[in-house]
């Protein structure tokens, strides 16, 4: 099959940047998304001019740096999985495709469909450390945990910080990352002793990040990969209104 | 104080005052509706109610005090409801610089995008609806102490029955997103926020129909 690509090219983080139209020829509906865009760039290479830059590394989705915008959609159109776990026979031939870098202040275009998700991790860096004995390996069992809890926990720790969720936001808010971030160490019991002063320097951390505010559109949820629900924004919500209020 | 001024500071405590003080305007939307129905009771039922909210508290409270307080908590309201609405669209326009060559809607609902014209479009009906029946210098024939009277001739203009019909069906779409959203942004939904959807749509919708049924049954003339 044939591909036309549009893609943003942006040679750094203060040049302009703008669409330039690329053919992919005898595209293999088994190919990835990314493998489709290997050959792209290896013709480029050939023809001695720039590859088109874009982040990957895990190409099985675990490590979430992947991310683009595949006309207008995050992760391209398939519900839950990202930009590598996507492939060419979800397009038809002769299609024309989009391709832009998440778009958000907070996220600066590093190269074309790279940016930088540092902001992402300082909140992360915010969240701080939790109270466990380290040392020798703990007991599996010594803390019990109800399944139900587990289970929720697991839901929030499935992000993999890709950040979708912000692209996909009208307002690039980054209450969903963050919401799952905080969920999931909140919920168990390991997490209890720095509940509060977690929430409380996490949130402040995403406020300073020049992030957008959370309308619950719910755009981040259907854009996110691991499917995170935004009940858990909810829930940070409760936590930072009562660790502020009550804490 | 404090805290809350630090809780205002961030998103998160801006939009938990855009939740309170819009469930308190909902709250007066649907003791608004229970009023206007009165209507079908006929003028006496109707004046009276009027009298009524101008004579509550008695005798521990003077003619109108109760109405100004309620007036006052929800002035209060729609300037903080407002204020924080600004503030934070201002944030939200600097947090996308450059947009998506075509954005995408991936699940926003046309009630959760309109929330911000849509609320303009509500204060501006607001001021129109006190000039019609409350002061009456938007009104053909306004006479002070006969709301009945007022309701029925203003509604019998079919551009003021039109406007509030209109209005009505924005309100009902702010309503809508506005008071799930409002328990999500508090942090009221544990789990399954669809099921508060359902409830917000179905408040909305008898909302909606209730008050728009008052104008239709003014031009059919089944109220008089
Ligand atoms: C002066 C007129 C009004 C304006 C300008 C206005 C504006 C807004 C805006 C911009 C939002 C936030 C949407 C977003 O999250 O981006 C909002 C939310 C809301 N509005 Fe209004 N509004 C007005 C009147 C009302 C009225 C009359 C009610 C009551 C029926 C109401 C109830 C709500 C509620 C409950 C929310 C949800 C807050 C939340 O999401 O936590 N608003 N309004
Ligand atoms: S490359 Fe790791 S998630 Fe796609």
């Amino acid at each position: 099959m044939q591909i036309t690509l549009n893609v943003w090219r942006q040679a750094g983080p203060r040049a302009l940047g703008r669409f330039e139209r690329y053919t992919a020829k005898d595209v293999s509906p088994h190919m990835s998304f990314l493998e489709m865009l290997d050959v792209v760039n290896e013709e480029l290479i050939e023809a001695g001019k720039d590859p088109i830059a874009f982040e990957h590394d895990c190409r099985e989705g675990i490590c979430g740096s992947c991310g683009m915008v595949i006309n207008g959609v995050p992760h391209g159109p398939k519900p839950a999985i990202t930009v590598c776990q996507l492939h060419m026979r979800s397009f038809n031939d002769g299609d024309e495709v989009w391709i832009e870098p998440w778009r958000a202040k907070a996220f600066p275009v590093i190269r074309d469909l790279v940016i930088d998700r540092s902001a992402l991790d300082r909140i992360i860096e915010a969240g701080g450390y939790i109270s466990v004995r380290s040392g020798s390996a703990p007991d599996a069992n010594a803390i019990a945990v109800p399944k139900s809890i587990a289970d929720t926990s697991m839901d929030a720790a499935a992000c993999i910080g890709c950040g979708a969720c912000v692209a996909a936001c009208p307002n690039a808010s980054a209450m969903l990352f963050t919401a799952a971030k905080v969920a999931h160490l909140s919920k168990l019991p390991q997490g209890q002793p720095e509940r509060q002063q977690r929430v409380l320097n996490m949130v402040e951390q995403m406020e300073s990040e020049s992030f957008g505010y959370c309308t619950n559109h719910g755009a981040c949820q259907t854009a996110c990969p691991k499917e995170i629900s935004i009940d858990f924004i909810a829930y940070l919500n409760r936590e930072l209104l009562t660790a502020t209020l009550l804490g | 104080m404090g805290r809350i001024l630090r809780l205002y500071r961030s998103s998160v405590g801006k939009k938990a005052v855009m939740g309170v003080t819009g469930l308190l305007l909902f709250g007066f939307v649907v003791v608004h509706l229970a009023g206007n129905l009165k209507v079908y009771l006929g003028p006496a039922s109707f004046n009276s109610y009027a009298e009524f909210l101008r004579e509550v508290g008695a005798p521990v409270f003077g003619h109108s005090e109760i109405l100004w307080i309620g007036r006052s908590v929800l002035l209060v309201a729609l300037v903080l409801h407002v204020a924080a609405a600004i503030q934070l669209w201002l944030m939200a326009r600097a947090a996308r610089p450059v947009n998506y060559r075509r954005p995408v809607h991936l699940e926003d609902t046309y009630a959760s995008r309109t929330m911000r014209w849509g609320g303009a479009i509500i204060f501006a009906f607001v001021l129109y609806h006190l000039m019609h029946l409350t002061w009456g210098n938007a009104h053909p024939a306004f006479v002070p102490g006969d709301p009945y009277h007022n309701l029925v001739r203003g509604f019998q203009s079919l551009g003021a029955s039109a406007a509030y019909i209109v209005a009505m069906i924005v309100v009902g779409f702010h309503i809508y997103h506005g008071v799930w959203s409002s328990l999500q942004t508090l942090g009221v939904n544990q789990e399954n926020h669809e099921r508060w959807r359902r409830l917000s749509a179905f408040i909305a919708a008898a909302i909606v129909i209730g008050n728009i049924s008052i104008p239709v049954a003014v031009l059919t003339g089944i109220v008089q």
